[in-house]
């Protein structure tokens, strides 16, 4: 006889109502606001999929979306080997150890929006640092009127603020390889790129895929530095996807558009993602 | 090739690593180096490989000092406790890497990777990875790859450990085929004397950072030039008693027995006797009469003085067909090693017996003087 014991589902209660107030109820809202066109929460009326059109034909998304795409695309070009050969240097014991991580670790500790002004402040021609610098090297610098040095100070200001994190994480994958396997390829007479591409690059797999994920997702979402730095301009040339959308859903109040918006959005992140760890997860599944 | 040690010391940290190493491989020999955990085994072997530098002495090839010479430049290869192989590589990649660096010609990789892989049992695994096989297998490959370049000296630093006991014998005695035409010098460590004897060629003893004994492996059973030496030759360790010659008696413990004729040339004084615990014998009770509280002597049936005293039980360990008995005779424990099954309880009382003639002795220095004229029984019940 099998004994029947429903007692397992208070256990998994409070996970349903957690990930239906934090996840599943905010999103069906959105899909429900995607279907519509609202005026104000009595005026509203049913109209399908013609948001979803009509975002998939506006040149102003299109062209942030592909903006976004080739940010992101800079940001882990940028971070991810920078990232590797910083960890790559990095002591692997004595003093200069804690010193390293510390050092690595604080600017992970600075806020978006701090990073966004220090920045803001340190480009400046006139009173910034390296603003004046540059312009004083005999390069012409200014980040609020020229949309490639507005480009470049965000994309600097990220991998300020980011490589560490990517750093650490190799780091740690780096301190998981044990001695032995160095001591195995000095013997084998292995060069430096061969213990890089067979012991330390094999063992840094998984945290790379990590580190590239959170990297992507994070600057696929960027909406505060190029926000304080030059409120996505000049023009619109550093208005990447979120600031879109916040103009639409807060500065339009247009909610219907920006719901189906935002679940592009959504779908985007998560397709890219999916093909992410696919395809760095498939090798192993072909073994 | 030869490799010499000469006075190699290693400090680190204010503490001796290895203490005065002065060691001669010869070329084509298999030298084990027995010793326990932390007795410096993987120290010497980084030394010979130059992985470490010496503090003090040289190290010689053919008499070549090559002292400073990085690992890099000498022809060694390891086999580690782990089982060390690349990840990403198949398993022919894997023995191939060596060649590969030193520049080998395709074919030839070909050639000497199928014929390594092929003296190990692996050639049907070639395209596999690491991953995908068994411990021994992983550890095949390994051994595989540091066969593989015909290196001057291969290094094992306890490479059987990590593998099933059967998996450990079929190795074992692989090992020592692979080696027997070969001009390499094999060093292999352990800690397990059997092991040692089972592999022949030289052994050299470890202790605390020093060589105390280095000599062909039975010789070096046979007769272990200290107490230290004999007590890591054995397993179980070989039992310490101390005895006491005062004219033409000895004295164990409280018990008294007349000189043995084998020990006639050893003058007034203190000394201590190594009783191999497969020596040890337990005397039947009908034989032995009521246990007495002294050990005494008896004479056996060629005429030799036979060291005979009373026992307790403390645990009985019984191992498949073997028995391990740790007993306590006064204040004195010693472990036997009995043939068979022997069901015994604990406290049990016992008469146990040692022909005199099978002892080793040694100085109040722990030296040897006297070791077991006859040979020993059998070498591999260690």
């Amino acid at each position: 006889m099998k004994i029947r014991d429903n007692r397992a589902w208070w256990l998994v209660l409070p996970v349903f109502v957690l990930v239906a107030f934090s996840a599943i109820i905010p999103m069906m809202t959105v899909v429900n606001y995607s279907v519509q066109d609202i005026f104000d929460p009595s005026t509203r009326y049913f109209v399908g999929t013609e948001w979803y059109r009509e975002i998939l034909a506006d040149p102003r998304l299109r062209d942030s979306l592909l903006r976004q795409f080739l940010y992101s695309a800079c940001v882990l070009a940028i971070e991810v080997p920078l990232g590797i050969v910083v960890a790559l240097s990095m002591p692997r014991r004595g003093l200069g150890v804690p010193v390293s991580l510390i050092l690595l670790a604080l600017p992970l500790l600075v806020p978006w929006n701090v990073v966004g002004t220090i920045w803001q402040i340190i480009g400046r021609e006139d009173i910034g640092l390296y603003g004046w610098l540059i312009n004083h090297a005999g390069i012409d610098y200014n980040y609020a009127s020229n949309p490639r040095d507005a480009w470049i100070t965000v994309l600097v200001m990220d991998v300020w603020h980011w490589t560490s994190l990517v750093a650490l994480l190799c780091y740690s994958g780096l301190r998981s390889i044990p001695d032995v396997y160095y001591q195995a390829a000095r013997i084998d007479r292995a060069s430096n790129w061969a213990v890089f591409r067979y012991i330390q690059l094999p063992k840094l797999k998984n945290v790379l895929l990590i580190a590239v994920m959170l990297r992507f997702m994070d600057s696929f979402m960027i909406y505060t530095e190029p926000f304080v730095l030059t409120g996505g301009g000049p023009g619109t040339a550093t208005t990447f996807l979120s600031q879109t959308l916040t103009q639409m859903a807060l500065g339009q109040f247009d909610l219907g558009r920006a719901a189906a918006f935002s679940l592009i959005y959504f779908l985007i992140i998560l397709l890219v993602t999916w093909v992410f760890y696919t395809a760095m997860t498939h090798r192993d599944d072909m073994r | 090739m030869s490799l010499q040690l000469d006075g190699v010391t290693l400090t680190m940290h204010g503490e001796t690593y290895i203490d005065n190493a002065c060691l001669t491989l010869e070329p084509g020999s298999f030298n084990v180096l027995l010793g326990h955990t932390l007795a410096g085994k993987t120290t010497l072997m980084r030394l010979m490989a130059g992985l470490d530098r010496p503090d003090r002495g040289r190290i010689l090839v053919d008499g070549r000092d090559v002292t400073g010479e990085p690992v890099r430049r000498r022809n060694i290869s390891m086999v580690y406790q782990q089982f060390i192989n690349y990840p990403t590589l198949t398993v022919f990649d894997n023995i191939a890497s060596p060649l590969r660096q030193a520049r080998v010609a395709r074919r030839e990789v070909t050639r000497r990777v199928e014929e390594t892989a092929a003296m190990l049992g692996i050639d049907n695994l070639l395209d596999r990875y690491p991953q995908a096989l068994s411990g021994g297998q992983q550890q095949r490959t390994a051994m595989a790859r540091a066969l593989v370049k015909d290196a001057d000296v291969i290094l094992f630093d306890e490479p059987l450990v990590n593998l099933d006991y059967k998996l450990r014998e079929a190795l074992r005695h692989e090992m020592r085929k692979l080696f027997a035409s070969r001009h390499t010098i094999a060093v292999y460590a352990t800690t397990e004397p059997a092991e040692a004897l089972a592999l022949g060629g030289t052994t050299t003893l470890l202790h605390e950072g020093r060589i105390i004994q280095s000599g062909s492996s039975d010789q070096v059973y046979r007769a272990p030039c200290n107490r230290e030496a004999a007590r890591l030759y054995g397993e179980p360790p070989i039992n310490l008693v101390a005895m006491r010659r005062r004219g033409q008696e000895c004295h164990i413990g409280k018990g008294a027995l007349p000189v043995p004729s084998v020990w006639q040339t050893l003058p007034d004084g203190d000394y201590s006797l190594g009783v191999r615990p497969h020596h040890l014998l337990s005397v039947p009770a009908a034989e032995a009469g009521s246990p007495g509280r002294q050990s005494g002597s008896a004479v056996d049936s060629a005429g030799e003085v036979v060291w005979r005293f009373p026992a307790y039980v403390r645990v009985a360990e019984i191992s498949g067909s073997e028995t391990f008995l740790h007993i306590g005779h006064g204040d004195l424990e010693m472990v036997a090693h009995l043939e068979g099954i022997h069901e015994l309880d604990v406290d049990q009382a016992l008469t146990m017996q040692v022909a005199c003639r099978r002892l080793f002795v040694f100085d109040a220095e722990g030296n040897l003087l006297l070791s077991p004229s006859a040979p020993q029984p059998s070498l591999s019940r260690v």
